[in-house]
This record gives C-alpha cells, sequence and structure tokens, in this order.
C-alpha cells in the first residue's frame, strides 16, 4: 500500500507542478495545505533545511524542491514519461529548467514584485532573460513536442502566473506583442484539457495573490 | 558513431572541476581547453551562447552546460562503469538535493567570505561554516557521501576544498578547526587520482590574488 502526501499551498506554482506531474501518471495522492505563517510540525520535519512546500512524502521519505520532485516522480512512477530518455535531451530539459527556475523566476521577483533596488535595470533583465526563452521556445509547439512534458509544467509559472502577477500589479515586462512565441506556447499548453482542468481558478486566485502582494482591490 | 569529446574550462573553477572529475573516474579521453574569461573564444559564446560561462563539454558538437547537469551527462552516457548517482530514485533525489545545497549555501557563503569585509563578512564566515557543518552531517559514518563509494555529491563538493585555503586566508580563520570532519572527507577522496589532479589550493589562492589585483579590491 502506497502513501503519497503532499505539502503544499493551494495558489503555488511549485506545489502545483508536483500535483501535475502525479495526476499525469494516474498517482493518487494527500495534499495538504499548508499556512505559510505558521508552517506545521510535520512540513518542518520533512524538510528541516529549507523549511519550504512543497515536499511530498513517500510512505514516509521526503523529497524536497519542485523540480527534484518531479524527476523523482518520473523515475518512480514509469508511465507517462515526463522527460525524454537520451541523455543528451535530458540534459538540454534539465538546462532549461534550471534557466527558467534560477534566472527567470528571480527577475521575475526583482522586476514586478519588490519594492527596492533599481526597478528599471531589473525589468530590462527580466526582458533579456524572456528574450532568450522567446528563441528556444519558438522551435516547437510545446517543449514536449505534441504532448505536454517536464518543461512545460516548470513553465506554468511564465505562462499562467506571470500574467496574472502582472495584472494585479499594473506592471508589464512580459507581454504578447513583444513575445509572441512565449505566448503561443502558453497560448497551446493553456488550453490542454488536463492542464486547464489542474490549475487553480483565476478568480479564486486573483484575490489570494492580491492579499498577499498587499494591493487592494 | 563518433566519440568526440572537449571540455571548455577554467582550471580554477570549481565548477569546472567538477566535470574534470567526472570525466577521469569514467576514463574518458577529450580535448581539454582552458579558457581566457576576459577574451572567452569564439568556441565557448557559440557552445555556451545563454550564460557565456565555463564549463561546457561538448560531446560529439552539442553542447552541454552547468556542471551538475554536466556531470549526470556523463554518469548516464559512460553508464557501465564506476555510477556517480545512485540508481534508486529516493537516493537520487537526496544526491541531487545535497550537490544543489553545496550550490545555494556552501559555495555561496564561502564566496561571501572573500567579497565582503568586516560584521557582513563575519557572518558570512558563521553561515559558510552552518552550512558545512550541515552537510558534512549528511556523512554519518559513511567514507563519502556517496556512501562507501565516491559518487554525485563528493564530485560535486570536493572542488570546493581547492578554494578553502583562499577563503581562510580572506577570513583568517580555520575549516579544520570549526569542521574537522570535512577536512578528514577531502583527505580521503584526495587518494584518487582523479581527484589528486585538482589544483593545488596554493595555486588557487595566488590565482586569487590576482584576481581581487584586477578587480581593484583591496
Amino acid at each position: 500500500m502506497q502513501e503519497i502526501k503532499v505539502y503544499g499551498v493551494w495558489g503555488s506554482p511549485f506545489s502545483r507542478r508536483v500535483e501535475i506531474a502525479l495526476k499525469m501518471k494516474g498517482v493518487e495522492y494527500e495534499f495538504i495545505e499548508e499556512d505559510l505563517e505558521n508552517k506545521s510540525d510535520e512540513l518542518l520535519m520533512y524538510n528541516p533545511v529549507h523549511k519550504k512546500i512543497p515536499v511530498l512524502v513517500h510512505n514516509g521519505k521526503p523529497v524536497v524542491e519542485s523540480s527534484l520532485i518531479m524527476e523523482y516522480i518520473d523515475e518512480t512512477w514509469k508511465q507517462n514519461a515526463l522527460l525524454p530518455t537520451d541523455p543528451y535531451d535530458r540534459a538540454q530539459v534539465r538546462f532549461w529548467a534550471k534557466f527558467i527556475d534560477d534566472k527567470i523566476m528571480a527577475s521575475v521577483g526583482a522586476a514586478l514584485l519588490s519594492k527596492g533596488g533599481d526597478i528599471s535595470k531589473a525589468k530590462e533583465e527580466m526582458q533579456e532573460l524572456l528574450t532568450v526563452l522567446e528563441s528556444e521556445i519558438t522551435k516547437n509547439k510545446l517543449f514536449g513536442g505534441d504532448k505536454v512534458s517536464f518543461l512545460d509544467i516548470i513553465g506554468l509559472f511564465v505562462a499562467y502566473w506571470v500574467p496574472i502577477v502582472q495584472d494585479i500589479l499594473g506592471n508589464h515586462v512580459l507581454t504578447r506583442d513583444k513575445f509572441p512565441g512565449i505566448y503561443e506556447w502558453a497560448d497551446v499548453l493553456l488550453d490542454d484539457a488536463f492542464i486547464k482542468k489542474n490549475l487553480p481558478d483565476k478568480d479564486k486566485l486573483i484575490p489570494i495573490l492580491r492579499s498577499r502582494f498587499g494591493v487592494k482591490p | 558513431m563518433g566519440n568526440k569529446a572537449m571540455l571548455l574550462d577554467f582550471w580554477p573553477s570549481p565548477f569546472g572541476m567538477r566535470t574534470r572529475i567526472a570525466l577521469a573516474e569514467k576514463g574518458v579521453k577529450y580535448e581539454y581547453k582552458d579558457e581566457d574569461l576576459s577574451n572567452k573564444s569564439e568556441l565557448l559564446l557559440a557552445m555556451n551562447p545563454v550564460h557565456k560561462k565555463i564549463p561546457v563539454f561538448v560531446h560529439n558538437n552539442k553542447p552541454v552546460c552547468e556542471s551538475l547537469i554536466i556531470v549526470e551527462y556523463i554518469d548516464e552516457v559512460w553508464s557501465k562503469d564506476k555510477p556517480l548517482l545512485p540508481s534508486d530514485p529516493y537516493l537520487k533525489a537526496q544526491a541531487r538535493f545535497w550537490a544543489d545545497f553545496a550550490d545555494k549555501k556552501v559555495y555561496e557563503s564561502g564566496a561571501r567570505i572573500w567579497k565582503t569585509k568586516g560584521e557582513e563578512q563575519e557572518k558570512a564566515k558563521k553561515d559558510f561554516i552552518e552550512n558545512l557543518t550541515i552537510l558534512v552531517q549528511q556523512l554519518g559514518d559513511n567514507p563519502y557521501f556517496g556512501g562507501d563509494t565516491f559518487g554525485y555529491v563528493d564530485v560535486a563538493i570536493i572542488p570546493f576544498y581547492t578554494w578553502f585555503y583562499t577563503f581562510e586566508m580572506a577570513g583568517n580563520f580555520k575549516v579544520e578547526e570549526s569542521c574537522p570532519k570535512v577536512i578528514e572527507w577531502a583527505k580521503r577522496c584526495l587518494q584518487r587520482e582523479s581527484v589528486k589532479a585538482l589544483p593545488d589550493p596554493i595555486k588557487v589562492y595566488d590565482f586569487f590574488l590576482e584576481l581581487k589585483k584586477m578587480l581593484g579590491i583591496e
């Protein structure tokens, strides 16, 4: 009997990745919603180093860091593979996943969410990084070709969350006219029936993010 | 099928060192090219247009970038002997986690030691030792992070050892005093041919002094 738990936050792109990966494999799990202002003892026990969500606990053993969790899921449940089998292709996927997570995410934070620092420089950097992503994206319909794959799931942050955050803050760096390739990919991805069903509903997400960013409705 | 392999690297880089160790462990023959980072080659810029950084492993004319990604790639291609990553998915996830921790926490705080002064430097030293201590706890009673055998996490971390002397000189402290277990582990790794081939810490420190001069840091 398998026991699978996911500690996450409903609106978080990171815990969503894990849920989507599990659902794509048809794996049943229990979702435990964390209050980040009041983290549970279990969360602190399972992720003592970073104390962050998401955490996947598989038969009592914790795996942390969303992209590592996704690799773990792909290696444990082999149906509907998320990563390619060829080592070179896998290295490319890992490279772009790291680019999105380490570079793009940090720049989105600096350009859109931070109150201090050189905002115009941060926005410029975000533009530059998105331009790199744009050139990589226009090679295929989805990163996985015709199917939703690892990199598409990682990229949901850019496809779904960034436009919503930009609308809330009235601050737009990622735009359809500047980045048609990214929007084209996002359109295909967000139109996928499975993805549509498994993203947090916009109407519910917006007020949550508004309150998190301290923006009045 | 050809098997042309080339490594674009810079000798004092701990990230480049990881890839050198992995290739040596697997007995892969490759051409080594040391880059002048103040005057990057056309090849480097073509092979890593996104980050323009070393190391880049060029295998049959196809580039792989980012040191840990390269190490995993090497492990997957030359998979017959000396596996670096465990085959069990859970242990693999743990190994990847600690290698990432080494980058985001250990190396980051170590580099902060030479980049800062005064109170900031004291905090950097404290963080560095704290993070090193957390990391080293993962050894338990094992000789290596990989358990009985030298593995991915050992490959990821041992290059930082060549920079310890530099951190110690910059911060006026001794790693062995605060974290003797890591020195014990490092000396064990240094018995291996692949690790013996790493640059001498004194040479790394000399490079660092040149770098400081060039950057105009006191």
